[in-house]
């Protein structure tokens, strides 16, 4: 026991880690590795968030397929809406469940205790809301191809996609941190979150249309530049403003 | 170690701690008593940092709260009734990435260490969730010194904790002090809080009501020193 609860040496772990030559730009980005890292892995394991997104995304499409009698014609100008109310709305079970877990276990307290810049906690659990979403969407996507006999394995697409998931949970992630404060965070996070991602909602869908219709790139431009407007200014934003929003 | 001068918290119109002055020197043992709702957990979330006072002032360690929270954070190690573990993760990747924030040198030795200290060494590869809630309690006081912080704040330890493992916390709160650290902790067992802290101060109304020693009230004579503080904050 005496090793573990050292006695007060000269050169302590403390001042070791800080001494070692490591940046505070390295360690910054080490917090935010081992964030990401932590939640991917405990996902891997319990599969519940994953498991709830993907369940009900594929409802939603299989609803919408059931539901749609579509013409080739309507079902090329229909797509992109169909898609993005999926990936926004299974995007939504994945970004509460994702901020309850950390507040229900007081694990949220555990991450805030730790002697890093809070926004890259914020950014670690940005990449890991990030990367639930895009293994939905990459689930997702070829299922709606077969049902919808339609290919949206191309380039441009993925890119929109990537894109407008960035920003979407970019958003998500800083609200999820709000919400999950309140008794009513369930409902909150929809309340707070679709006004305020219906840019990047408008910009994508607008954008994946252009894209599937073959309009021409100038066309497709403007969106862009808007969902990349948009995804850099909100991740500024949550920069500044996270300590402030997790702090009591 | 620990100064705290005309210390405010408000949660909107509701004050809580009423201009609290506290001071805790380095090596001390401090047991923080008093009712539900007199601001114990206020105060020690005020402390690491996880709550912004009002008004006043705190210093732990020598740096300003809150404008030097990330060098108080790296001093301090907090142990709450809640374990602050991830149950779909096994004790050493707890503890590996718990290690990680707080970027220590020589991770693995110093898991394998702590590990054995709280004597969890044959079920470090098994998931939380499968742990008792002692064990779990175990696993938590490892995370709290696994950078071996000058300040440690526990929270209510014991509870929900079985007799054996509040023994072994015990054990663990012994070494804590033997070592030099500075501890603050809050609790309502008060029999197991007057055999490990040097010094006892009762938390009423948002503000210290009284501070003492073992001198001061005589051996197994806290509860009633508890009793009377409290009986004379009503009378005033």
């Amino acid at each position: 026991m005496k090793k573990i609860i050292e006695d007060r040496s000269p050169l302590s772990l403390r001042e070791r880690a800080e001494g070692e030559g490591k940046t505070p730009s390295g360690n910054y980005l080490r917090a935010i590795g081992a964030v990401a890292w932590k939640d991917l892995a405990a996902e891997l394991r319990s599969k519940e968030l994953l498991s709830a997104m993907l369940v009900f995304a594929l409802l939603v499409i299989f609803i919408f397929n059931f539901a749609l009698e579509l013409d080739v014609k309507t079902r090329d100008s229909v797509t992109s809406g169909v898609l993005w109310v999926t990936f926004v709305f299974a995007g939504t079970l994945g970004l509460n469940r994702s901020m309850a877990i950390e507040k229900d276990r007081g694990c949220l307290d555990g991450l805030l205790l730790a002697p890093v810049d809070r926004s890259a906690i914020y950014f670690g659990k940005a990449i890991s809301n990030l990367a639930f979403m895009l293994i939905v969407e990459i689930i997702v996507l070829p299922v709606y191809s077969l049902l919808y006999n339609t290919n949206l394995f191309q380039p441009g697409l993925l890119l929109i996609i990537l894109l407008g998931s960035i920003g979407y949970t970019a958003v998500g992630t800083l609200l999820s941190a709000m919400s999950v404060q309140t008794r009513t965070r369930d409902v909150m996070l929809p309340i707070l979150l679709f006004p305020i991602i219906l840019p990047v909602v408008i910009a994508a869908i607008r954008a994946s249309g252009a894209y599937l219709q073959n309009m021409p790139f100038d066309q497709i431009l403007p969106w862009l530049n808007l969902l990349i407007v948009y995804d850099v200014i909100f991740i500024a934003v949550a920069f500044m403003v996270f300590d402030y929003v997790v702090e009591e | 170690m620990i100064k705290v001068r005309k210390l405010v918290k408000r949660f909107g119109l509701k004050t809580v701690l009423r201009g609290m002055d506290f001071s805790v020197e380095s090596g001390e043992f401090v047991a923080l008593i008093g009712p539900n709702g007199a601001g114990k957990t206020t105060f020690l979330r005020i402390l690491a940092s996880l709550a912004r006072p009002s008004m006043g002032l705190v210093s732990v360690a020598g740096y300003q709260l809150p404008r030097q929270a990330a060098d108080v954070r790296r001093r301090l190690g907090v142990v709450s009734h809640q374990p602050l573990l991830y149950v779909d993760l096994t004790a050493a990747e707890n503890m590996t990435f718990y290690g990680r924030m707080y970027n220590l040198p020589n991770l693995n030795d110093r898991i394998d260490e702590v590990i054995e200290l709280v004597g969890l060494t044959n079920r470090r590869n098994d998931l939380v969730r499968t742990y008792s809630r002692g064990m779990q309690q175990r696993l938590a006081i490892g995370r709290a010194v696994l950078h071996n912080p000058d300040v440690i704040l526990f929270d209510e330890p014991y509870t929900g904790l079985d007799q054996d493992a509040s023994a072994m916390l015990d054990e663990v709160l012994r070494t804590v002090a033997a070592r030099g650290r500075t501890v603050v902790m809050t609790s309502h067992d008060l029999a197991r809080t007057e055999d490990l802290a040097t010094r006892f101060d009762v938390l009423s109304r948002g503000k210290i009501a009284a501070s003492a020693t073992h001198k001061d009230f005589g051996s197994g004579n806290l509860l009633s020193f508890y009793k009377g503080v409290l009986e004379e904050g009503r009378q005033n």
